[in-house]
């Protein structure tokens, strides 16, 4: 996955090897960058077919509204590769998205200038992230069950914080335009995080380091790499990206924090965006484009059917019936990746 | 190059010197189980040391305490006289030792040139210098003689051979000072494992390097090491020079261990003749 955006081949004589191997070898990668490639065809496909079947689909308005469904899922799902690549799991994303913004406005309610809240809220996150990592990687408790029970404990403290109603999300001033009041800055932020993302996984040692955890925990920490600290780094990933995306979608879409917005469903949304794109469940491999295709694909259905005047439970249908069809592709490829090696 | 069994050069005059790594006391226990018993052996600069003994003995629990990645429960390690304690794999890699593991630590998903360099990756700022990976993979592959497709190829489309080239080629194109192979040989078809054994006898030629080798295949063992080891049940039970021993004096070693299994056998295998006769 790490290798096909390396540079080009540099000055290897086209030696002909005995083909065996490396004609197998050939198929596999071909496969693999088409597992790629498919979510982005899937994508122009829904695209056209929405844009042909209703000619509101390509309206500024409609292209707004695209780019609401993506952005928050798109933003946690590039944490989410981060751990899943590595091995690791965080449930409690959705709830980090909410908390968050709930910390900042408390806060700034309390007096405190906008900017520091926030930047507490973050650092907030940033805790949540490092207590997950923490507890996962010293008390050895799987990530599952962790961030199940940072789920509810943070929904709580964000009920408690907020008084279960919904607080309005700052609009005045330079700090809430750059952080949603300008209407692409949610989207600016989200390409963003994902090219920087892509290009940390596939381009940096933290990348490949999180490559190797994932694949081989074991091997990994044999040869000197330090797998919790790699873990514990797409936690704190993982939390933050969420928390940003919570300020980032109340500020620009509802013009308020909600302490029960976004939630599981936007974090299962990230997840099953990341599985789509083909991110590997079981850790080793994963792509931050493909998962941010993955999301674009899920935010293309949504408002496609909405426009179309399809039911959103049909929505929720078509949605499950792709992640179990993106699982089916992920496994297979795994399996057929395994056995070329014997080959 | 030739193998000249029985000469050692390079320990003889370095006897006034303090070994390159040695071992003193070591003991390892998990839990009730004691892996290691009260361990004491010593390798010398350029000096080769072969560790022989059966499945269980104690060899690669003793790998992994001189490489930093398990503690020991009692004892000392010390580099050239000085006592060290080496809290982990990295620590270890700064004072010059490197490991080939027996599951060798190769990441399937990484391509060839990346697991070459694996935690010690060329960088340019933050970035990986993939270019200048390749070529070196290239060039070190070339240089010991094995044949892969590209070096681009994840490992995990690599043969059992293959792999383990590219874990011992991983720690001998370093400037380790003292390498650690456990059955480096394991996966190996002759021609392979030869390749292999020629490159542990030309560092053993340039006898700057201090090397640890476990092996199962005695002859291979007695033709690249200068001394060998048994461990027998966690304690070591002979430390010879190549020159001094044979293959038929270790044999004879490890199999009196378990014809007295047999001998002590008292009235095992009763209830086996029951079972048998009464069909």
């Amino acid at each position: 996955m790490t290798v096909h955006s390396a540079a080009p081949i540099s000055p290897d004589p086209p030696a002909p090897q005995p083909a065996k191997t490396s004609g197998l070898k050939f198929v596999v990668d071909r496969v693999l960058r088409i597992r790629e490639l498919s979510v982005l065809v899937v994508d122009i496909v829904l695209i056209i077919y929405f844009g042909v079947a209703n000619p509101a689909f390509f309206t500024l308005s409609n292209i707004q509204n695209i780019s609401d469904f993506f952005s928050a899922a798109a933003l946690i799902a590039v944490g989410e590769v981060f751990l899943l690549v590595c091995g690791e799991i965080d449930l409690s994303a959705g709830m980090t998205f909410a908390l968050v913004p709930v910390v900042m406005v408390t806060l700034n309610g309390d007096g405190m200038q906008l900017w520091l809240a926030m930047l507490i809220g973050l650092l907030v996150a940033a805790v949540i992230g490092l207590f997950n990592g923490l507890v996962t990687q010293y008390l050895k408790l799987p990530s599952f069950i962790t961030t199940l029970g940072t789920l509810y404990l943070l929904h709580g403290i964000s009920l408690t914080l907020a008084g279960s109603t919904p607080l309005p999300a700052p609009q005045e001033g330079i700090i809430p335009r750059i952080f949603g009041v300008w209407q692409w800055s949610e989207l600016t932020w989200t390409v963003l995080m994902v090219l920087v993302m892509q290009v940390v996984l596939t381009q940096t040692r933290w990348g490949a380091h999180t490559v190797a955890s994932g694949a081989n925990m074991i091997g990994a920490s044999e040869s000197g790499i330090k797998v919790r600290q790699i873990k514990i780094r797409a936690f704190v990933l993982t939390a933050v990206l969420s928390g940003l995306a919570g300020i980032l979608d109340g500020t620009n879409i509802a013009k308020s924090f909600d302490p029960n917005a976004g939630g599981n469903n936007l974090m299962f949304t990230a997840v099953a965006a990341a599985v789509i794109g083909g991110t590997a469940l079981l850790g080793g491999s994963g792509t931050v484009v493909g998962a941010a295709l993955g999301a674009l694909l899920l935010a293309v259905l949504q408002d496609g059917f909405n426009i179309q005047g399809i039911s959103a439970t049909t929505f929720v249908i078509v949605e499950g019936l792709a992640i179990l069809l993106a699982m089916t592709l992920n496994i297979y490829f795994t399996r057929f990746r395994a056995r070329a090696k014997v080959g | 190059m030739t193998v000249n069994v029985g000469v050692d050069e390079p320990t003889a005059g370095s006897a006034s010197r303090a070994p390159v790594i040695e071992a003193r006391n070591i003991s390892k226990s998990f839990g009730a189980v004691t892996a290691l018993r009260d361990i004491s052996l010593q390798v010398g600069q350029g000096e080769v040391l072969g560790l022989i003994g059966d499945n269980g003995a104690g060899k690669s629990t003793l790998i992994k305490i001189l490489t930093g990645f398990q503690q020991p429960t009692h004892g000392q390690i010390l580099l050239d006289g000085e006592p060290v304690t080496l809290s982990n794999v990295a620590d270890a890699r700064a004072q010059g030792i490197e490991t080939v593991f027996q599951d060798l630590a190769l990441i399937d998903t990484l391509p060839v040139y990346l697991n070459l360099h694996l935690n010690k990756e060329p960088r340019f700022g933050p970035f990986l210098r993939k270019k200048l990976m390749q070529e070196n993979s290239r060039r070190y592959l070339d240089d010991i003689g094995i044949q892969i497709g590209s070096v681009n190829d994840d490992v995990a489309s690599l043969s059992g051979g293959q792999r383990q080239a590219i874990a011992v080629a991983r720690s001998v194109y370093s400037h380790a000072r003292i390498l650690l192979l456990d059955e480096p040989l394991a996966a190996m078809g002759a021609k392979e494992g030869g390749i292999i054994l020629d490159l542990i006898s030309m560092l053993r030629e340039r006898g700057e390097v201090s090397i640890i080798l476990i092996g199962h295949n005695y002859t291979q063992v007695l033709d690249v090491c200068d001394r060998v080891n048994l461990l027998q049940h966690g304690e070591i039970t002979l430390n010879k020079r190549t020159s001094e021993t044979s293959v038929e004096e270790l044999l004879d070693l490890v199999s009196k261990e378990y014809r007295r299994g047999g001998k002590l056998a008292g009235n095992r295998g009763q209830l086996l003749n029951e079972a048998r006769d009464g069909r």
